[in-house]
């Protein structure tokens, strides 16, 4: 298991660090330093050097590192930086060198809570928070019933939700996120297309509410056998720790108590009947060696009553570009010779829309041939009240035994963030 | 509390023993709310963190203990974790202060107390701890009694026959019962970790536990779910229902939104799958665990590499598992490298006729991206493929032929090593593409390129008209060239020979390349087969060309699958670092332990058949390896005695019969070709990769090293196989 955790910036210093076994020196820090942090080629996110294992995850300017010296379970190494990474999101906003350097003592407490001996232990941030403040406690004062309190959450079969939460208006938030996928050929052949779900819930509800959800979904297990309606198909799905994985299995019902305040409740996956949002046709044509001509054109795919919006095209030049002149409809377009684009943004688009960008680059004729690898044209947009997949939800119920009133409300959204790609040529490479 | 955070950055500055010091004393006087002292406080474990030894203050911030405030104390203790090991001569001032935590009302304090004792292995503090510690495993609090169960494996880890004397090992026992999970699952975890030492007590499971265990999942936090699926390996059932029942109610935990509790899961499901008998069930448990599996896909980059490296292992024991699902693994523009890498291998293997066109579509255009590593193995891949799927073959070439023509030095010279297996693949089909090749040759600047290169022309010196030319010029360096060239160039020479006896050019091209290898060079290997062309050309030149260019043995690929015993060994390590390097860990980490199937009645009498026992190699002190020239060492039986075949293409699912003929078929090669055969095995029959294994036929690992054939996906080719680096880089610091 874990044997040292640390917590590097971006020259190499150590911001944070925990020994939790006598396998290790400090010192160890200066081999991920040399290793990786001064290394500008690193191409794993696990390194092996005799038998110690380096594991890490970078986040801003930070490293969030794992060292082992066994045969680690690196799915759950990796999962513990990320819960690491979420709980310090949680208690300060922002995780940076700043943030860190600032909350050094409150980390030293976090992870001597959610490390035992390298073993992760209970890290669900509503309990931590009971007990790992940021207020100075007084030892004499707590309360023995108080902390009995804590304890048995922090290891009580629902360790991620007080008992005692109580609110005078009782409601429920449930956030339908959806994150496209698109990888299209220039000819216009969806080569893949899939849909990242999320849902994400904040819950406002007293006491300990008994939730049960439902979807139109139709979980897929055997593609074959594939029916009618207006159900979704969903390839996979993933729940919080809070729903009841055998209920789910059995009936399909989703029933939990959610944890207080707002959580994911669950991921899916869907990979029939995407709609893709958003349609573009690229149009690029070099003209010699000199210059290379854009009609990029992007068609909205949804009713019009809805519009997508913050949508950021980036269209790729040469990188002898000298200049680019744009022409665009909506929005703005400017070439960005540092990273070899076009940017073109457009606050909104309307259902129904249709709207082309035209450009014209200039090259500088070069002796050196770089290598261009032609990238994908990449659109990043967002849709409200849309989802890819079709998935709606059925209902929210909940269930207290002081029977109060609770409001539910829903939200969808679909975006597109770094993946939505259309490769601008048939062939990319020049011959 | 979210949202706003602390400002204690300014701490992070170094300071003097003498002023931390003289602030504590200071602190001691008019510090009504220990404000002062908490700031020196935070100051000295600021500066621990960077580095700086704080250990002469021992004394002085002991003292501080008596400070009613957690958050003093907290520091205090993580100082005395720091510390307390350099310092066991004053540890006995700390022992009234522990003791009095470990009987404190809150039973926060208490177990911060054993937690914090426990980390400070020492005589002194070991011995106060053990009397509480069997208090605390008792306590009522189960928050406690968690922490507790950790404190026996470090106790252990401390001092293994002083824990066992004590009683603690059936303590934490009687803890698998406890009627809270997470005491439990601490528990399990604790237990693991003294089973796998290679001093430890022998922790088993039998059906009653193993099914106590499966209880508390369901109240289980994430990690406690991951340490209580991981010791289900440890229950061997007996019977094919014990193994059905228990799978039933693992797979549930495939819906788990952690990825390590997913992988875990599937770990067990491939482990109790060895014992099943109903195969109805197998293939629901197959089919279940594809999506999962594909999920894990859209975690961050970093699970997404644990995950492919995984898939890449199970979809090879598993054929069924994402038989249909190739798309899903092609590559984001924007997948880090690594992930691209791991993605490419998956690719290759999901490849059949059906999807071939758009894997092939795919390795075209990662073909003309920017990172070399990346770009190389997606041309070899395509080379792979047309092996691979014959009726792919066409259009793969037409694809090798276009990146050759666009002249990029390292993309000519992958093609041409993939087009040689091609060739040896479909005899006498793609020979036409010959000049196109040769008229490359100058871009040809790696050992291994310059050697395919120059056993084409060998090997079809009588199609290709200016032969002897082009073999003039590429002996022109002969004796500069690395062995692996100059041993090709040796074969080449003799075939060139034969194909053109009669001309002068050749005549004298021979003479100069035997005389060159057999008195200028130094390599034995390159001399000794320089000899012994020589003297079967001076014998009997016709039997030596019958020889020298028999007929070869058809590549396949069959050889890219890892051996079943092996991959059953491996898939007990699911989600771990074996699983991403494809190596038993105890090969790599020092004392680590094997892990083999145990037999059981309910034992698939085929992963008995093929079943590799743990062993428990000590891992020889480390050494840096280097690879030196000339030919490596045989690695299986193939090689028949008395032949100089290099047969580091063989694998053992060969079975014997099929290395015997190569083996012979590769003497009459007389090792021009077998020098750089790469990975392809020659077999005489081609056995389906289609379908689960436990249908098939088996055949016994032939070598001594059932991983030979593992790292041959792609050839000798492994600059960006992820392994552990061999050194000990640690010993330099």
């Amino acid at each position: 298991m874990i044997s040292a955790f640390f917590i590097f910036n971006q020259k190499g210093e150590v911001l944070i660090s925990r020994l939790y076994r006598t396998d290790l020196k400090r010192s160890i820090a200066d081999v991920f330093r040399i290793q990786v942090v001064s290394n500008s080629d690193v191409r794993s996110p696990i390194i092996t050097l005799g038998s110690t294992s380096f594991f890490h995850v970078r986040i801003n300017n930070l490293y969030i590192v794992a060292v082992t010296k066994c045969n680690a379970n690196a799915a759950l190494v990796f999962e513990f930086c990320y819960r690491f990474i979420s709980i310090a999101k949680s208690y300060f906003g922002k995780v940076d060198e700043e943030a860190v350097k600032n909350n050094f003592v409150l980390i030293y407490e976090l992870i001597d809570e959610i490390i035992d001996f390298g073993y992760p232990q209970n890290s669900e941030t509503d309990t931590l928070k009971t007990y790992i403040t940021t207020e100075s406690i007084v030892s004499a004062n707590i309360a023995a019933e108080e902390s009995s309190k804590i304890t048995t959450q922090a290891t009580g079969s629902t360790n991620w939700r007080r008992g005692d939460v109580k609110y005078k208006k009782n409601e429920a938030f449930v956030d339908v996120v959806e994150t496209v996928n698109l990888s299209m050929s220039a000819k216009g052949t969806v080569l893949r297309a899939d849909v990242d779900g999320h849902i994400l819930m904040r819950a406002y509800l007293s006491g300990t509410p008994e939730c049960k959800f439902g979807l139109n979904d139709k979980l897929v297990i055997d593609k074959n056998e594939r029916g009618g309606g207006d159900a979704v198909e969903l390839d996979d799905c993933r729940f919080h720790q809070c729903v009841r994985l055998d209920e789910f299995d059995s009936t399909r019902t989703i029933s939990f108590v959610p944890p207080d305040g707002e959580f994911e409740l669950m991921r899916y996956r869907s990979t029939s009947n995407v709609k893709l949002p958003l349609r573009v046709i690229p149009t690029v044509n070099e003209i010699g060696t000199s210059a290379v001509s854009y009609a990029i054109t992007v068609k909205t795919n949804f009713n019009n009553k809805l519009s997508a919006t913050n949508v950021v095209v980036r269209i790729p030049t040469p990188l002898n570009t000298t200049n680019v002149d744009c022409k665009v409809p909506i929005g703005k377009a400017k070439y960005v010779p540092a990273e070899n684009v076009v940017v073109w943004k457009i606050p909104r688009i309307q259902g129904g829309q249709e709207v082309t960008f035209q450009g014209h680059a200039s090259l500088t004729s070069t002796t050196n041939r770089q290598v261009w690898a032609r990238p994908p044209i990449d659109v990043d947009f967002q849709v409200l009240m849309f989802t890819s997949s079709g998935l709606i939800v059925r209902f929210l119920k909940v269930f207290e035994k002081s029977n109060y009133h609770s409001v539910k409300w829903v939200r969808y959204l679909t975006k597109a963030s770094g993946s939505y790609q259309i490769r601008p040529y048939e062939n990319r490479r020049s011959t | 509390m979210s949202g706003q955070g602390g400002q204690d950055a300014k701490f992070f500055t170094r300071g003097k023993i003498q002023e931390f010091r003289a602030e504590l004393e200071a602190a001691e006087s008019k510090d009504k709310k220990f404000t002062k002292r908490k700031t020196v406080l935070k100051k000295i474990v600021a500066n621990i963190t960077m580095g700086n030894d704080m250990s002469p203050l021992f004394t002085d911030v002991v003292q501080c203990l008596g400070t009613p405030l957690l958050e003093i104390k907290k520091m205090v203790y993580l100082f005395l974790v720091c510390y307390g090991r350099q310092k066991a001569d004053q540890l006995h001032l700390v022992i009234p202060s522990f003791l009095q935590d470990c009987n404190d009302r809150n039973p926060l304090v208490r177990a911060l107390a054993i937690r914090t004792m426990s980390y400070i292995p020492t005589p002194i503090v070991i011995e106060s701890l053990t009397d509480q510690l069997r208090h605390c495993l008792k306590d009522r609090d189960p928050y406690v009694r968690k922490t507790a169960a950790i404190c026996v494996a470090k106790l252990y880890t401390a001092d293994p026959r002083k824990a066992e004397k004590g009683g603690f090992v059936e303590m934490l026992r009687d803890l698998l019962l406890d009627t809270n999970a997470t005491v439990v699952a601490n528990a399990v975890a604790a237990l693991s970790e003294i089973g796998d030492r290679q001093d430890g007590v022998i922790f088993k499971l039998n059906l009653t536990v193993a099914n106590k265990l499966l209880t508390a999942l369901g109240e289980s936090s994430e990690w406690g779910t991951i340490y209580i699926l991981d010791s289900l390996l440890r229950y061997v059932p007996e019977r094919h229902i014990d193994a059905e029942m228990m799978a039933e109610r693992v797979i549930v935990q495939l819906n788990h939104a952690n990825s390590a509790v997913v992988l875990t899961a599937i770990k067990v499901l491939l482990y109790l799958m060895n014992y099943m008998e109903n195969r109805k069930l197998m293939e629901y448990i197959c089919k279940k665990m594809g999506p999962p599996l594909v999920t894990l896909l859209s975690s961050g980059p970093e699970v997404q590499y644990v995950a492919l490296r995984n898939i890449l292992l199970i979809i090879q024991r598993r054929p069924s598992v994402l038989k249909n699902d190739v798309k899903v693994f092609f590559c984001k523009y924007n997948d880090p490298i690594y992930v691209k890498l791991a993605k490419l291998e998956i690719m290759y293997r999901l490849a059949r006729e059906e999807n071939a066109r758009e894997v092939l579509a795919e390795l075209q255009e990662y073909a003309s991206e920017v990172d070399v590593d990346f770009v190389r193995k997606a041309v070899r891949s395509i080379g792979r493929l047309a092996i691979k799927v014959q009726p792919a073959a066409d259009s793969c070439i037409q694809a090798l032929l276009d990146l050759i023509e666009t002249k990029v030095s390292y993309v000519v010279q992958e093609a041409v090593i993939v087009i040689k297996d091609v060739f040896r693949r479909y005899p006498g089909k793609y020979e036409g593409i010959i000049p196109t090749l040769c008229e490359h040759l100058d871009l040809l600047d790696e050992p291994e390129s310059k050697a395919a290169v120059i056993w084409i022309i060998g090997q079809f010196a009588n199609r290709i008209d200016n032969a002897d030319e082009l073999m003039d010029d590429l002996t022109y360096t002969f004796l500069e060239e690395p062995t692996e060239v100059q041993l090709a160039l040796l074969t080449a020479a003799v075939k060139l020979f034969i194909y053109k006896a009669s001309s002068d050019t050749t005549k004298a091209l021979v003479h100069k390349v035997l005389k060159w290898a057999t008195e200028e060079v130094d390599n034995p290997d390159l001399r000794d087969r320089g000899f012994m062309y020589w003297r079967m050309l001076a014998i009997n030149p016709t039997v030596a060309g019958e020889i020298v260019l028999a007929e070869k043995p058809a590549i396949t690929t069959d050889a890219d699958r890892m051996d079943r015993g092996a991959l059953d060994q491996l898939l007990l390590h699911t989600g771990t670092l074996g699983s991403i390097y494809h190596k038993n860990p105890e090969t790599f980490i020092r004392n680590a332990t094997g892990k083999a199937l145990a037999d059981s009645p309910a034992l698939n009498p085929l992963s008995r058949q093929v079943l590799v026992p743990a062993s428990r190699p000590n891992l020889p002190p480390p050494a840096v390896v280097v690879p030196g020239p000339g030919p490596s060492e045989p690695t299986s039986t193939g090689a028949v005695s008395g032949t100089l075949v290099q047969t580091d293409g063989e694998s053992p699912q060969n079975g014997s019969e099929a290395s015997v003929a190569n083996g012979t078929n590769g003497t009459n090669e007389a090792n021009g070709a077998s020098a750089h055969l790469m990975s392809t095995s020659a077999s005489q029959e081609t056995p389906s990769n289609e379908g689960d294994d436990d249908d098939g036929m088996v055949s016994p690992p032939a070598s001594a090293d059932p991983y030979a054939g593992l790292d041959n996906a792609f050839g000798g080719y492994m600059a960006d196989e992820p392994r552990p680096q061999n050194r000990n880089l640690l010993d330099m610091i």
